[in-house]
């Protein structure tokens, strides 16, 4: 039989690579070798790495203390950062991206998870109802967008009918500073809740079913079940899916900019992002972009921090 | 599936006349506004899309097209030149696919199975982009393409501005890595003893195991071509050269509403009809690379 042999040979090879125990100009010989074929492989993507990811995210930081003066690029200093801050859209943005994180935690990270309760309660169906819970996803945005705008539109959108055959009245949507950021939350959660609810539906199907037994046992009813086994349960998934969620939110563009021409009625709907872009692409000022861009990288960045120290600490 | 699992309401108590007749109310319900919320906005694309512009307009609108112009997905289809669009859409997806594919599997398997100096870090470094909010790279990678260093070319209304960044995707790399992680270490060293190349391992042995994998990150690197935005919108001005996506977006406001929305129903069935056809991939691959955690 092959299998001493085979696995005699592995040992030696499994773990550590055996041309660094030994030494000898062979050995080295074939470490070289067999070091230029991993390299040979790696090189593609290390240079979509480097050109597309790493030089851009040094760039990056080069950027937000340049400027340019009549063509040429010269060392702004802290001007950049002083400039955005003093701009009062600054924090305008900032106040409506916070606002739309918080109305789509609202909306985007409940409903899912919701839904996706509701679902695994189901014995039929299943497949189906996955499938529509999905599909949203899989349209071209432009699609779903332009959809929303129609259903938005004040005099003949289909969401002013339906308020209007339930007696409630109409609505401005997108037409109005103080609707209009909702009304981008709504189109956005449509668009983008599948993939929360399937991964939610995965976990849930990771729950051990005498964990509701012992549940029941102890008195509890479908509430109680719930907060004291379903979401205890999934936890690593929610917190995870939160800290996705608030990091994809506040980067959001697309929506707003398809849905409101990116500012919307006063301002309501300039987000950070959009600002980054007209920084950029309306005024030609890359410095600011940059400088505004690594403002939201930090934010990020201590955001994530805290939750992480956060979520560790319930943990115990 | 796991079928018949004991989950939140118990067996015990749908099985009484009271839980079946709420279960089935309740499943009605599910079942019905689902189809609605989900379904509905797509019908309304579809129809919308036959209805005339008087009709369009009209207040309340109505559920049936009265009178149906089928020739407004026609004309749609040549005012916007969407057979272009279109085109050029499965130009960079499939490009952007095969680019992906060579590089990430051959980075993946070097980095799971040979090993070299450094490989640590350099995933290290690829997992690392993953934390950098992508949006914020937008403006100095616009200005990378504009003037690529060394090579000194300007990427913009070119498909490699596509191509090239869709290597760049660490998620896949991470996930085409810990598949191979998985095949057996003996497998490889019984090739190498008969004296196969690296490439010959990963062509013969590593490949044919990796269907599933493959098939996971190829529908959502198609899908992710398919559905940006910002970055092609930025980087294709050329309207000959636009994507979907993009086109639709810069000359909707010149079309009337009705052949619009008949361009919005054609641009939506590529990645629909994926969808549908792969959909149990689709989904194993959104749950296994989330939850083993």
């Amino acid at each position: 039989m092959a299998a001493p042999t085979l696995s005699r040979r592995a040992a030696p090879a499994g773990g550590r690579p055996a041309g660094r125990r030994r030494t000898g100009r062979e050995d080295f010989g074939r470490a070289l070798r067999r070091n230029l074929t991993a390299h040979g492989f790696l090189i593609g993507a290390v240079l979509c790495f480097t050109l597309f990811s790493w030089y851009p995210m040094v760039r990056e930081f080069i950027l937000a203390f340049q400027k340019n003066e009549d063509g040429e690029t010269v060392w702004a200093g802290w001007s950049n950062l002083s400039y955005i801050v003093n701009d009062p859209a600054f924090w305008q943005a900032w106040r409506n991206t916070f606002a739309f994180t918080g109305l789509a935690l609202l909306l985007g990270f409940a409903v899912p998870f919701a839904v996706a309760i509701v679902l695994n309660e189901f014995r039929h169906g299943r497949a189906y109802l996955r499938i529509l819970v999905y599909l949203p996803v899989m349209l071209p945005p432009v699609a779903s967008v332009l959809l929303f705008k129609y259903f938005y539109d004040p005099g003949h959108g289909l969401f002013n009918r339906i308020l209007e055959t339930f007696g409630l009245p109409a609505q401005d949507w997108l037409q109005s500073g103080d609707t209009a950021m909702v009304s981008v939350v709504i189109a956005a959660t449509w668009m983008n809740m599948g993939a929360a609810t399937l991964i939610y539906l995965a976990a849930l199907q990771g729950i051990p079913g005498e964990l509701y037994e012992a549940a029941e046992l102890d008195g509890a009813g479908l509430f109680r079940k719930i907060w004291h086994v379903t979401i205890p349960q999934t936890r690593l998934i929610l917190s995870l899916m939160l800290l996705m969620q608030i990091i994809a939110t506040m980067q959001v563009f697309v929506e707003p900019f398809l849905l409101t021409g990116g500012a919307g009625p006063e301002n309501s709907t300039l987000t950070v992002v959009q600002l980054i872009y007209q920084y950029a692409f309306t005024f030609n000022n890359y410095g600011s972009a940059a400088a505004l861009g690594v403002v939201l990288m930090l934010v990020l960045a201590v955001f994530s921090a805290a939750f992480v120290r956060l979520d560790r600490g319930s943990e115990d | 599936m796991a079928e018949g699992q004991r989950t939140l309401i118990s067996p015990a108590v749908l099985a009484r006349p009271r839980g079946k007749a709420l279960y089935w109310t309740a499943f009605a319900l599910v079942m019905a506004v689902f189809t609605l919320v989900f379904i509905g906005p797509l019908y309304w694309m579809v129809t919308s899309g036959l209805k005339s512009s008087q009709e369009f307009a009209q207040t309340p609108p109505t559920l049936v097209p009265g009178e149906v112009q089928p020739e407004n997905y026609s004309e749609a289809w040549s005012v916007l030149d969407l057979a272009q669009l279109l085109l050029n859409t499965c130009v960079y997806a499939f490009g952007a696919l095969a680019f992906m594919l060579v590089f990430d599997v051959a980075a993946a398997y070097s980095l799971s199975k040979l090993r070299p100096v450094l490989g640590k870090v350099i995933l290290g470094a690829m997992l690392a982009t993953l934390m950098i909010p992508a949006t914020v790279l937008v403006v100095p990678q616009y200005l990378t393409v504009l003037d690529v260093p060394l090579v000194e070319r300007n990427l913009i209304n070119s498909p490699w501005v596509i191509w090239l960044p869709a290597v760049t995707n660490a998620f896949n790399i991470f996930l085409l890595k810990r598949f191979f992680d998985s095949i057996p270490r003996e497998l490889m060293d019984a090739a190498a003893m008969d004296g196969a190349s690296p490439l010959r391992t990963l062509r013969s042995i590593v490949l044919p195991m990796s269907r599933p994998i493959l098939g996971v990150v190829s529908i959502f690197a198609v899908v992710a071509v398919w559905k940006d935005f910002l970055w092609p919108m930025l980087t294709l001005p050329d309207p000959s050269k636009q994507t979907l996506n993009v086109g639709i977006y810069s000359l909707g406001a010149s079309v009337p509403e009705n052949q619009l929305i008949a361009a919005l129903a054609i641009a939506s069935v590529p990645t629909s009809v994926i969808f549908l056809v792969f959909q149990r991939n689709i989904m194993h691959g959104l749950t296994a690379g989330s939850l083993k955690g």
